[in-house]
């Protein structure tokens, strides 16, 4: 009974919070309600007893994610009206587009509720162990059978970083202005500094 | 009592939304990149129930490297609107197509 409560509750906040993520005028509180609805996903994974992937959803996507996205859109100074221009030109031919995509999902859950797919059955190999928690039996899992493609996961997320880096990287080309550079002092001579000339009355010296 | 018909609806609806935001706001890059983030949460959510309810540790497995996928795409994303609008002063993706061949 109260799973089932729990269950509709994060579902209506998760598709309410989702709507307003693509709807709300401006990108800031884009950002806030994607953070609620990545809160809701990780409560139905709760109720599923996903307790490992809801908390890695939290921190990765709450933690990490999304702050990105909310550092991004408060750093660039960005006219977000004129973004907003093609809104409701875009808005019958979205939609559209969405009720074909929703019908198509609606007819392959009728073709499974009326027989006509059958889902795989599991062999049992990654079947969870009985009286381990969740992130015990996932953890087995993953350094076993999954260990190659879970360091391939790492590698990935180094490419990321790096290209991230390597993106945004700026060399500044006025680094060096107004600080003191000793070795090129040093390296200065008098006759590179200096010259010795004798010109005539009423010419001047050209450099 | 809550059955996997009732996962699979939400996440279908999340991922129509998702779908949906990309087409609505098509000049705004940065709601298309939480629109594709919605996208690959509603999978998320699809492959945790599955896992959960055929009794298969696979799916949450799996959910992990969306994750991962999900986390590298957007700090990529960000990156290169950081560096286009550095260049442009504006991210509006109408006028991308400056190095098309």
């Amino acid at each position: 009974m109260i799973q089932t409560f729990a269950f509709y509750l994060f579902a209506i906040l998760v598709i309410a919070s989702g709507s307003l993520t693509i709807l709300a005028r401006n990108p800031v509180h884009s950002v806030l309600w994607l953070i609620v609805s990545f809160f809701n996903a990780a409560g139905l994974m709760v109720l599923v007893g996903a307790e490992f992937i809801a908390m890695l959803l939290v921190i990765v996507y709450v933690g990490a994610v999304a702050v990105l996205f909310l550092f991004v859109v408060m750093m660039l100074n960005i006219d977000f009206a004129e973004l907003r221009a093609g809104f409701m030109k875009n808005f019958p031919f979205g939609i559209a587009i969405a009720l074909v995509l929703l019908a198509e999902l609606i007819l392959g859950i009728g073709a499974y509720r009326a027989g006509a797919l059958k889902l795989g059955v599991p062999d049992g190999t990654a079947a969870p162990m009985a009286g381990q928690s969740n992130i015990e039996n996932i953890g087995a899992l993953l350094y076993s059978e999954y260990l190659f493609l879970f360091e391939t996961a790492g590698l990935i997320l180094l490419v990321a970083m790096i290209g991230a880096i390597v993106l945004t990287h700026r060399e500044r080309a006025t680094a060096h202005r107004g600080h003191q550079n000793i070795s090129k002092q040093v390296r200065r001579r008098p006759e590179d500094a200096t010259i010795n000339a004798s010109p005539e009355v009423g010419k001047g010296v050209s450099l | 009592m809550i059955g996997i018909e009732h996962y699979v609806v939400v996440s279908a609806i999340l991922f129509v939304l998702g779908v949906l935001g990309i087409f609505l706001n098509r000049k705004n890059i940065i709601v298309i990149l939480m629109a594709i983030e919605l996208i690959l949460l509603s999978v998320n959510i699809n492959l945790v129930a599955f896992s959960a309810f055929l009794g298969d540790l696979t799916g949450q497995i799996f959910a992990m490297f969306v994750l991962t996928v999900a986390a590298g795409e957007a700090a990529i994303g960000l990156a290169i609107l950081v560096i286009y609008f550095r260049g442009r002063g504006t991210i509006a993706v109408d006028d991308v197509n400056r190095m098309k061949g």
